[in-house]
């Protein structure tokens, strides 16, 4: 009976609250490590996923989500209405005789300009939010993108991102998307995390790294998610290693692995390989059993 | 703020380079100075500083509150929001506070006027002294997506005040950091010379030409990589502000909270040094 019910995919997203704290090498590890795995890179603001592994992107796709305001100054009357009405200050009147200026990076497509403008002089166009890829990796397809300066939308691209790489999956049978997440807690974040089996924390040793993990734990927590955690750089600040250790076996959160500061991370990125590929390195080992107990987490065979 | 005094922001496409040290060692050394903290999603610059917290309020943004017995469930309300935060449920809209931006298409739409907006509580807003600096930060509610109007609240709450400003930005290029690099003098650009650092900058430098904000690089932990930063500033002609060698002693004085130019002497220096190229940068910006 089960055999007629289309199992999906596992999903693992690695975040960190805390920006630079190692979630992209991490994530180009597992990647090299997982069998069958599709990728996701969701740090659409800052994608660097794609700089380890080095994709042949096949599909290039425009990704549209909301809309952009756009004047008409042959039929605007300057009346400074839409200057008052709009709550984001996206409209300027430097000159009180002359059209106003939309400044397109802070306008949010509300359409209140539009719908007050006496003179019907604006006009909303779809906004064009980033590019789609679909790509090919060593080690297997990869979805990722690319959002416009001042992207608005980060939180439907990154959903883009996920729907894509989970018809990918299901489609080939994958039975698993590997996610890698943006930094912070905000919308990108949190469309990262919606409906994944774990979410991967990776924290560091100092007294930023341990507030930013007690928020995103907080955020697990608060949208039921099953969260565990690895401690890069431990060796920076034994103290805080271990009171990160505490807090998190006081919560009951698995912590998956330890790592020290190694320079053979940035050797490895320089080289444009995951730090599996990277020779003679002995983190690898440490990510390598790291990786297995994200995979039983997961529930997910590994040899 | 007079017109002498500027407000520089600080910030970078890829997260953990360094905004957040630039920020507290350049405020301790920089005199009388406002900092604001802008990455409103992971606040950590008060870690780094003793702040005698003073004032704390709640940011709020607005949101549509329906008059049950005055809608009659048209759906005009549901027409206007371009962002689908609202369904109609039966013969009444139903508002989903995640996806409102707060921007009262709906409250202008209704023709019964059945809409009135109440303010939400997305964070909050702390602030008090340390040493010379007032400090200012914002804290997004767990769970809230809307960082730009706390970021703008933040930025509002230092108005008025005579110093320099420097703001902290969140990481990325997306609403948040353009909200908090908006209408500054000029935009510090921390990166590392790693390829994931200076792929970030290429998109932090687009970021501030299209808005039109002066900006300058500093190359933080500048030996651990390669060259490639201090050449992406030469084929750009963007100003090298500085840089700053790896040291392990300073990520370890990082990871207790400990100001770097209290911890390290030699790092009083460098900051001061920086602070006043930064300066006369903005200046002539």
């Amino acid at each position: 009976m089960a055999d007629n019910i289309k199992r999906s995919p596992k999903r693992l997203t690695v975040i960190s609250g805390k920006g630079g704290t190692g979630k992209t090498s991490i994530l180009g590890a597992f990647a090299a490590l997982a069998h069958n795995a599709v990728l996701a890179d969701c740090d659409v603001d800052a994608a660097n996923l794609h700089l380890l592994l080095a994709p042949k992107t096949h599909k290039t796709e425009k990704f549209f989500a909301g809309y952009k305001a756009i004047l008409n100054p042959q039929t605007c009357t300057a009346c400074g209405k839409c200057v008052e009405m709009c709550r984001f200050r996206a409209i300027s009147m430097p000159d009180d005789s002359a059209p106003p200026i939309i400044d397109a990076l802070v306008c949010e497509g509300c359409g209140v300009c539009h719908d007050i403008c006496p003179a019907d002089a604006i006009v909303l166009e779809d906004a064009v939010c980033g590019d789609l890829y679909e790509s090919e990796t060593r080690f297997g397809p990869m979805v990722h993108a690319e959002l416009g300066v001042g992207g608005e939308m980060s939180g439907k691209l990154v959903t883009a991102v996920r729907t894509r790489a989970d018809e990918i999956a299901e489609k080939n049978g994958h039975g698993l998307v590997l996610i890698d997440g943006s930094p912070g807690l905000g919308c990108p974040v949190i469309a990262s995390l919606a409906g994944v089996d774990v979410a991967l924390i990776v924290a560091e040793p100092t007294v930023s790294g341990f507030h930013d993990l007690g928020r995103v734990l907080d955020l697990c927590k608060h949208f039921g998610l099953d969260a565990c955690v690895v401690i890069n750089k431990h060796d920076i600040n034994p103290d805080v290693t271990s009171q990160i250790t505490s807090c998190c076996s006081a919560s009951k959160v698995e912590v998956a692995g330890e790592i020290p500061y190694d320079n053979a991370f940035t050797k490895a990125m320089l080289a444009g390989k995951t730090i599996i590929e990277y020779d003679a390195a002995p983190v690898a080992d440490m990510v390598r059993d790291i990786w297995r107990r994200v995979a039983g987490l997961l529930g997910i065979e590994q040899e | 703020m007079n017109n002498n005094s500027l407000v520089i922001s600080i910030a970078s496409g890829k997260g953990g380079t360094g905004k957040t040290t630039l920020a507290v060692n350049l405020a301790a050394v920089a005199g009388a100075v406002t900092l604001l903290d802008c990455d409103v999603e992971e606040p950590n610059d008060h870690l780094f500083l003793d702040v005698k917290w003073g004032e704390s309020r709640e940011a709020n943004v607005l949101f549509p509150r329906v008059d049950t017995n005055l809608c009659t469930g048209c759906g005009e309300c549901r027409k206007a929001c371009r962002f689908n935060a609202i369904v109609i449920l039966g013969k009444q809209p139903l508002v989903y506070p995640e996806l409102c931006h707060g921007c009262g298409a709906c409250f202008l739409a209704c023709p019964e006027k059945a809409i009135t907006e109440v303010p939400r509580a997305v964070g909050v807003i702390e602030r008090g002294p340390f040493r010379d600096i007032e400090f200012i930060h914002g804290r997004l509610n767990i769970g809230e997506v809307k960082g730009p109007p706390l970021i703008n609240d933040v930025k509002e709450a230092a108005r008025g005040n005579d110093s320099h400003v420097i703001i902290d930005a969140p990481p990325g290029t997306g609403c948040p950091t353009v909200e908090a690099v908006r209408n500054t003098d000029y935009c510090v650009l921390v990166t590392e010379p790693t390829p994931f650092g200076i792929h970030d900058l290429e998109a932090a430098a687009d970021m501030t030409r299209q808005m039109g904000v002066k900006h300058g690089v500093v190359v933080n932990r500048s030996d651990i990589g390669d060259d490639r930063a201090v050449r992406f500033c030469e084929e750009r002609g963007v100003t090298l502000l500085g840089q700053i060698p790896f040291d392990r002693k300073a990520a370890e004085a990082y990871s207790r909270g400990e100001l770097l130019v209290d911890a390290l002497p030699k790092y009083k220096e460098l900051f001061s040094d920086l602070w006043q190229t930064i300066l006369k940068e903005a200046r002539n910006a």
